[in-house]
């Protein structure tokens, strides 16, 4: 599904990713670990299209099609999403309507019939289950006023809204209680299909007690330097990750 | 005649040296007379220029060079009711004064059942039939010696006359819908509004100007709202004037003690267009609220001048005005807030915000607060920004493509203010225009 090949990117002069190479098929579920200022959120961002980073060496295949070619909302309808760390506040647009919006191009885009708002309410009544949400939250503005739980509780509404093949969590578990982070992890873990595929940003261990990964990935220094099973993620909690000869955390 | 100062072409003057639209033999001697006295400021003033500290980012030389006629009396309009559809608001029991061409149209309006303590009338109607009635009232809120009052008042034939009874609330708006045709040559009108609500009364209106088409015309409007004592008065103008056109109006209301006055100004219309709000409040514990939004895109050139006087201790004021920008339209927002020595423990605030779309759109802010007295509480500010990047970004990635997200944000940006409007019908057309202006210009 995804093929990282070699992949640089930079923030303004500074290299931040120094040559990534993953691959990541259909039903997978890999963990990219690594201290603050591995470049682990650049990556995710990167294959997401944020405007801030520059690329400038290497290649990503999605679906064999040249992603980083394609603007951020093509990327969207092809089915890539990016659950953001810090999502943005949008005063003024309801996340209901947000929702019908990204919903209805992404249809559109794939050919489908647009949803009217009865139709989609109904819909809403489904997805809402799933994060364990009312409706209330479709008249508030997009994260306007949202606390640190509940912008990453939307993100995982928007997820299971928009229904994508490649899902990339990036911190999604950072500042959330246990509560939350149960609830935004058992949304994650109803999305999972065969043939869909999740990369899991994370710093901590902890949300892979919940999400169980396939491959854990150690992020240093813009390099991916020691893969492995969900063992290796109890092992990087346990010593730290120095132990591999990344920086200290 | 002394022409120099005034930028005024021969064409234009040679309009404004006919005899009013009423000879003076249907006209009580009260109000010759104050046509008299406006023309004469006004001959004196002429227009303003760029150096007019007032009107230093607005040039109407424009104006002063238009060949605008009056509308000829005898003329009749053909307006249909459904071609007023779109600028109405849907609700039967609203009360609505229709106007074309500045002239009263008694078959499209529908007025207030006067039994009930509110009456809303056609100005030359009161004036033909109690002449004497007005002599009090007029142009004391609005004095004549801004130009374009001036104008208005030597040259006013027609308007609307709101009286509110006291302790009357209005059971719904009042809408006055002045409608220019200028399909047959460019023309001038001078819409003149008085709306007196009686003491503890309670009313809402809404002027709308606009055009069937898109010809050029000149309305010059003013209106005149005296607040009585606890009273509360909601005052909504909506300029959707065609894009050619010239539109001067000015507001005024007169606040007593313990009064509320709300307003809210819409601009979207126009080529040049210039609104002036202002209050005055003369009684303790008044509170003012005067909100706005304008859009334009284009070569459009929307002005708006505000001006809030705390003349009376304990009084509070709320200001927001916000401006969307595209093409190469050029903004203007002046908010003044003055605070007498007498207005202790004033609490002002004013805000203005801007939204740039385009590299070519410019915006001329300058909030202005004087403060005379010492223990008050205010505060001004004023902010001109660009579409949020991230906030781009981050609609972009949920599959929304770069146009519909540039409109979304920028509704989001709109938004706030337009909710300041509670009349739901008046902010459901308003953010249809909104949503409109966007789909047919964000792109």
């Amino acid at each position: 599904m995804l093929e990282i090949r070699n992949l640089r990117a930079n923030v303004g002069d500074k290299e931040i990713l120094r040559g990534i190479d993953l691959t990541v098929n259909a039903g997978e579920v890999h963990a990219v670990m690594g201290p603050n200022g591995s470049g682990k959120s650049t990556l995710a961002q990167v294959l997401a299209g944020h405007p801030g980073y520059t690329v400038t060496g290497g290649e990503v295949l999605y679906e064999g099609e040249d992603l980083l070619a394609m603007e951020p909302e093509n990327r969207a309808r092809a089915g890539v999403f990016l659950a953001f760390q810090y999502p943005v506040e949008i005063a003024g647009v309801t996340n209901g309507y947000f929702l019908r919006s990204a919903f209805n191009e992404i249809r559109k885009a794939n050919g489908g019939e647009e949803l009217d708002p009865l139709d989609f309410a109904d819909l809403m009544d489904e997805k809402l289950k799933l994060v364990e949400w009312d409706q209330g939250v479709l008249t508030r503005f997009v994260n306007s006023g949202f606390s640190g739980g509940e912008k990453k509780r939307n993100e995982i509404l928007q997820m299971a809204v928009l229904e994508p093949r490649l899902a990339i969590l990036d911190e999604t578990d950072s500042g959330l209680d246990i509560d939350a982070l149960r609830i935004v992890a058992e949304g994650v873990n109803r999305l999972r299909r065969p043939e869909n595929a999740t990369i899991l940003v994370t710093h901590y261990q902890r949300l892979l007690n919940y999400i169980v990964p396939d491959f854990v990935h150690v992020l240093s220094q813009g390099r991916i330097i020691k893969s492995g099973g969900k063992e290796l993620a109890l092992e990087l909690e346990a010593r730290g990750y120095e132990w591999i000869g990344g920086e200290a955390a | 005649m002394d022409r120099g100062r005034s930028g005024v072409s021969a064409s234009f003057l040679q309009e404004l040296e006919l005899p009013p639209v009423r000879p003076g033999a249907d006209e009580p001697g009260w109000l010759s007379a104050l046509r008299r006295r406006a023309m004469d400021r006004f001959v004196e003033t002429g227009l303003p220029t760029t150096r007019d500290e007032d009107w230093k980012f607005t040039s109407v030389s424009a104006i002063g060079q238009g060949a605008f006629s009056r509308p000829d009396p005898n003329a009749v309009y053909a307006a249909s009711r459904a071609s007023l559809h779109g600028l109405q608001f849907g609700v039967p029991e609203w009360s609505e004064l229709v106007f074309i061409n500045g002239r009263f149209s008694a078959e499209l309006s529908n007025l207030p059942d006067p039994s009930r303590g509110i009456s809303a009338q056609s100005l030359s109607t009161v004036l033909l039939e109690s002449p004497g009635l007005l002599e009090a009232e007029l142009a004391r809120v609005v004095p004549i010696d801004q130009a374009f009052s001036a104008l208005n008042t030597a040259f006013m034939a027609d308007g609307a006359v709101i009286r509110v009874a006291p302790r009357v609330q209005a059971p719904g708006l009042i809408h006055l819908l002045f409608l220019t045709d200028a399909s047959a040559g460019p023309i001038v009108t001078y819409p003149r509004i008085l709306i007196v609500a009686g003491e503890s009364s309670d009313v809402s209106v809404v002027e709308t100007y606009a055009s069937l088409t898109s010809d050029v015309y000149f309305t010059n409007a003013v209106t005149e709202v005296i607040v009585g004592q606890n009273a509360r008065v909601e005052h909504i103008k909506i300029q959707r004037e065609s894009e050619r056109a010239f539109h001067v109006g000015t507001v005024e209301a007169r606040q007593t003690r313990d009064t509320r006055f709300r307003s809210f100004s819409f601009a979207i219309g126009g080529a040049l267009a210039r609104t002036n709000i202002y209050s005055v409040m003369q009684g303790e514990n008044a509170d003012c609220t005067m909100n706005g939004l304008y859009l334009l895109h284009g070569t459009q050139h929307i002005d708006h001048q505000t001006r809030i006087e705390h003349a009376e201790p304990n009084c509070t004021s709320r200001e927001v005005y916000k401006g969307v920008l595209d093409g190469t339209s050029h903004g203007v927002f002046n908010g003044k807030v003055f605070v007498r020595p007498e207005a202790q423990k004033t609490d002002g605030k004013q805000t203005n915000k801007n939204l740039l779309l385009s590299e070519g759109a410019k915006i001329d802010t300058k909030p202005q607060l004087e403060i005379f007295a010492d223990d008050v509480k205010c505060t001004h500010g004023a902010t001109v920004g660009r579409l949020d990047e991230i906030g781009m970004f981050y609609l972009e990635s949920r599959g929304i493509g770069a146009a519909l997200a540039r409109r979304l944000l920028t509704y989001g940006f709109a938004a706030d203010v337009l909710a300041e409007v509670t009349q739901d019908p008046v902010r459901a057309q308003l953010e249809r225009l909104v949503f409109e202006r966007l789909e047919t210009s964000v792109r």
